[in-house]
């Protein structure tokens, strides 16, 4: 059986992958989202801290002999540290301000830390084992999905729901989205915001770093790993709709999917369809898919 | 101390005129880089600064410009100046399109609206087969202008783009301080206001974003003339960022400081590269430095300065138009 | 054009007889401005820094010390610049360097954007260019002249390198992954006139934007081919992406992967784990002999790193050029350019190298095999010599050659 001339199997095999893909997306929207619902900031690092965290895992393992799950839950706390003394030294100073003082600082990271990983570790990258337990693969019937693949989408999954969890559920979560809507009414209840502030990058770049080892040991570890990516989660959290978590999730799988199936019918576009997507999505819905109105 | 503005003012003229007579201090092509880069920031300043929109996309303008013109003088073999013509017009033309399209949203998404028409249009130039992909178009050739003026004479295509460079900024100077201007710097501080007193703001956004967007194409089409070559750098949408740093680190409440921010630019990407590889953590440090300290951009700070001390002379500053502080 | 045609015909009568003469040192007449002045244009701080970068200025400056710093007195002096992987930027500098700081031969030009664009200045400008590290024939095609030098490889030593000798050991049927650019675009065209012309058969192609980090599609769509050669035509990080990809997704063992642009870099980045039984085309390795030895130990304590074919290139090519205006006696651009035309080289890098009259340095190509984890024996032990292909047949036969030059 045929669809446009491709096997219907093959187009199977693709819709897989394009689940596996989406679901880095996923995180790092996510990250991207939940910082920009609380700090009203672009963060341009993101791609940079998703670079870090799969450096990080990179230099445990080949120096402290940490291994891939140990790093798992290591790189991502660690990063998530380095992105709240960020934030502490000094994006904070940019509150208030225009949002574009955020990006160009955030951007200015994204050069220390890519021009810094080279001087260090050279420009074309490192390589970083899968782990010995996820080496072999299932096969689906229509293809053989490597169980490391597998197990991308399963811990994706299980982060973002984590996370939709704390925000929506906990009380921790509650004072999040009260900080989100009203920050001095919620500071006037005697919460530290921005402590709360602080916790939120920590945790956005976090998830980018848990997706950055996720990464790890199937796209080479280099500096400029995170660079293009950047703008597509830019991409992906605006189609979604700003401030959306649901939203940041559920067009991060969905743009997985259709960047799989470009790459079978019109390959060179694969990267360039987002825009396209984004484009049409923002003429027709002015928030994003799953936005609520712009204010 | 607005002598001293005016006095600084001058000297830099002068300076940059005699350019080409000593190319041992500063090499004269670098100068004309760094003034197509100049004119490039103060037209994407004529969106942010004065009308309070974020384009994320200006690098289209800026490629465009250059490929047309290098399309025109190269393969069409039309003179100099219907080539850089064709080119600023193709420039306007899409920033016509760019801002029908993105002016029915604001903010964030209108930046990414903008990003990602320019990301299709990098596209087009990557897909093109005159571009030449990533070896860019070589060897456009730089023709005479008017048929008159031979632009393979360095000093001859120095005074040229000078004088083409200054034209723009002028158009660029005229547009603030005029009328339309000030409609902008309306729209900018109260949209709904501009609208209630009966102005078409939709319509005053797609004038300027196409204005913008010319310039910006002018830029690039005599960056193409001056260096022989269009390639996708210029589409890319790091250029497109790297504008809104020139814009921000000179100053976008002023006119002529998003010019500052480029020459700022341009000297760190020339002159640091003693640095060796850590030239870009260099830069990221002096663009962070510069956010916290200069937030007002260079020349934003500049004035800041000069105008503290004597009070008095506020009132002129502010009728030249030349100044707004942020607050 | 007197001067050209002189030139041409001395050169043409020169490379007939294969030998320059070294002995010929003209003392008389000197050097321009006290100086014989080399810049290196390269990528400092972008993604082609392992392949050239800092390396490659130091790779030159020990030619330069080898030589033994002075020329009959006048002193070489080596300057460097970042291009930023900016055509602009590079054609910019170059055009300075040229014009304002007397600079006689500008070396490395990673980036085929850039060498194009040098090529164009130092064409204009009458200096000399040497292309070390990008691929594009346009310098020995459109963009030749008396000035400019493509020396270590190019798409065509890469495409009848791997290409044919692949062909040659019976791998039939070709599938490629080519990067959406120019140079990928470039490379699949040459390989697949090698395959068609040896018989074999192209089945398909995926072509991928630049920076594309997941390879898993593509992996399908290969293994979907059933073609027995995986020709991968892109470099640096997509490259290793997709060889990491085909090995993931079980494409490999059962198809062969042939990558056609693969750095030693990138053998180094990638592991002989995934990278062991790769074919590639590399004009030197560092372990293939005595001398090629000598010199990367040498490289590498100063260094901290193996030298590639570009830095050896770049060291090689620098010594050609010194000795070059040691025999013309003079920096003068076009008496050089006619010695280095007529010299050949003779070096730990290339035996009996020479440069055609279009600029295309003439010298044996080598593919080599990456070693399994188990046969490497010491650091930096990766690959192992598969042939030899002789200079002749890696490159660009003159006649094809579009370089105004050879009009005649």
């Amino acid at each position: 059986m045929d669809l446009f001339g491709v096997p219907i199997q093959a187009l199977l095999g693709q819709l897989m992958l394009g689940i596996v893909n989406g679901s880095f997306y996923a995180v790092l929207s996510l990250g991207l989202a939940i910082i920009f619902g609380v700090l009203k900031i672009v963060n341009f690092a993101h791609g940079a801290f998703f670079m870090l965290g799969a450096f990080v895992a990179f230099m445990a393992g080949s120096y402290l002999g940490i291994d891939y799950w140990a790093a798992l839950l290591i790189a991502p706390l660690v990063v998530a540290g380095i992105g709240m003394l960020f934030e502490y030294l000094f994006l904070r100073r940019v509150y208030g301000l225009d949002p574009i003082y955020g990006l160009l600082l955030t951007f200015s990271l994204v050069l220390v830390l890519e021009g810094g990983f080279r001087v260090a570790f050279g420009s074309s990258g490192q390589a970083y084992a899968t782990p010995e337990a996820l080496r072999g693969a299932i096969n689906l019937g229509f293809m053989i999905l490597p169980e490391y693949r597998a197990f991308v989408v399963a811990a994706s999954v299980t982060v973002c729901l984590a996370t939709w969890y704390v925000i929506e559920r906990t009380r921790l979560g509650a004072y999040l989205r009260a900080a989100t809507e009203r920050s001095e009414l919620t500071g006037a209840f005697g919460i530290n915001v921005p402590l709360l502030v602080t916790l939120t990058y920590g945790a956005g770049v976090g998830l980018a770093a848990f997706a950055g080892v996720l990464a790890a040991p199937i796209f080479h570890v280099n500096p400029s790993m995170g660079s293009t990516l950047v703008i597509i989660v830019f991409a992906v959290v605006v189609i979604g709709g700003l401030g959306s978590i649901f939203g940041a999730v559920v067009t991060g799988l969905g743009l997985g999917i259709v960047e799989g199936f470009t790459r079978v019918f019109y390959s060179e576009f694969s990267s360039t369809i987002v825009f396209l997507v984004m484009v049409l999505v923002l003429l027709v819905r002015p928030a994003g898919l799953f936005g609520r109105t712009e204010g | 101390m607005q002598t001293a503005l005016r006095l600084v003012a001058v000297l830099a003229l002068a300076a940059l005129l005699a350019v080409p007579l000593f190319p041992q201090i500063v090499y004269p092509v670098f100068v004309m880089q760094t003034l197509c880069f100049m004119l490039f920031a103060c037209a994407f300043n004529l969106l942010l600064g004065h009308t309070g929109i974020l384009s994320f996309g200006h690098a289209a303008f800026l490629g465009s410009g250059a490929y047309i013109t290098g399309y025109c003088a190269k393969f069409l073999a039309l003179p100099a100046e219907l080539s850089i013509l064709a080119g600023t017009l193709t420039g306007a033309a899409l920033g016509a399109v760019f801002g029908a399209l993105a002016i029915r949203r604001s903010g964030i998404y209108l930046a990414m609206i903008t990003l990602a028409m320019s990301q299709l249009v990098y596209f087009f130039y990557l897909q093109a087969p005159f571009t030449g992909a990533e070896d860019g178009m070589q060897q456009i050739p730089r023709g005479t202008l008017f048929g008159l003026l031979d632009l393979h004479n360095d000093v001859t295509l120095y005074y040229v783009v000078f004088a083409t460079i200054a034209g723009g900024l002028w158009v660029v100077w005229r547009t603030v301080n005029s009328p339309f201007g000030a409609v902008l710097r309306a729209i900018r501080e109260h949209e709904p206001r501009a609208i209630s007193l009966g102005y078409p703001v939709a319509r005053y956004k797609v004038v300027v974003f196409t204005l913008s967007a010319g310039l910006s194409g002018l830029a690039g089409s005599m960056k193409a003339i001056i260096f022989q070559l269009a390639a996708l750098n210029d589409v890319h949408w790091h250029t497109s960022g790297d504008v809104v740093l020139m814009t921000l680190l000179g100053g976008m409440n002023t006119v002529f400081g998003p010019a500052a921010g480029a020459l700022l630019v341009s000297a760190l990407t020339r002159y640091l590269d003693p640095f060796g590889a850590w030239v870009t953590v260099v830069i990221g440090v002096v663009f962070m430095a510069c956010v916290l300290v200069f937030r007002e951009g260079i020349v934003g700070k500049l004035q800041h300065v000069l105008r503290r001390r004597p009070r008095e002379k506020r009132q002129a500053v502010d009728r030249e138009g030349m100044v707004r502080t942020s607050e | 054009m007197q001067t050209r045609k002189t030139l041409i015909t001395t050169v043409l009568a020169a490379a007939g007889v294969g030998l320059g003469g070294m002995s010929g040192a003209a003392a008389s007449t000197g050097f321009s401005d006290d100086v014989v002045r080399i810049g290196v244009l390269t990528d400092m701080s972008g993604i082609y820094t392992d392949l050239s970068g800092e390396a490659a200025v130091e790779a030159v400056r020990m030619a330069v010390e080898d030589f033994g710093g002075e020329l009959n007195g006048t002193p070489i002096e080596v300057i460097y610049a970042d291009h930023r992987n900016d055509p602009s930027v590079g054609a910019s500098r170059a055009r300075e360097w040229y014009e304002s700081d007397g600079v006689d031969m500008i070396n490395d030009l990673s980036n085929s954007g850039v060498a194009q664009a040098v090529a164009g200045v130092a064409k204009e400008q009458q200096r000399h260019a040497i292309v070390n590290s990008s691929s594009t024939l346009a310098i020995t095609n459109e963009h030749c002249s008396p000035y400019a030098t493509h020396y270590t490889y190019d798409a065509h030593s890469l495409a009848h390198g791997t290409g044919k000798s692949i062909v040659e050991e019976g791998g039939e049927t070709w599938f490629f992954l080519t990067v959406d650019f120019a140079f990928g675009h470039g490379l699949e065209e040459a390989v697949s006139e090698v395959v068609r012309n040896a018989g074999g058969q192209v089945v398909g192609a995926a072509r991928h934007p630049l920076d594309t980090t997941d390879f898993s599609s593509y992996a399908l769509q290969a293994q979907a081919s059933q073609a027995e050669i995986i020709g991968i035509a892109s470099t640096g990080a997509d490259a290793i992406n997709a060889i990491n990809s085909l090995a993931e997704f079980g494409v490999t063992p059962d198809q062969q992967p042939a990558a056609l642009l693969l750095w030693f870099d990138d053998v180094d980045s990638l592991g002989l784990e995934a990278a062991q039984g790769l074919l590639l085309t590399n004009a030197f390795y560092w372990d293939a002999d005595e001398d090629t030895r000598a010199f990367s130990e040498r490289f590498y304590e100063r260094t901290g790193r193996m030298p590639n074919m570009a830095h050896a290139g770049n060291y090689s090519s620098t010594m050609h050029y010194l000795n070059s205006v040691q025999a013309a006696g003079t920096d003068d651009p076009d008496a050089v350019s006619e010695k280095m035309r007529s010299m050949e080289i003779n070096d730990f890098f290339a035996d009996g190298g020479y440069i055609r009259p279009n600029g295309r340095m003439v010298h044996d190509q080598y593919m080599w095999e990456v070693k399994a984890p188990g046969e490497s024996e010491y650091d930096y032990d990766y690959m192992e010599l598969v042939s030899t292909i002789p200079g002749e047949e890696a490159f660009q036969p003159l006649e094809e050659s579009t370089c105004y030059l050879l009009d005649d």
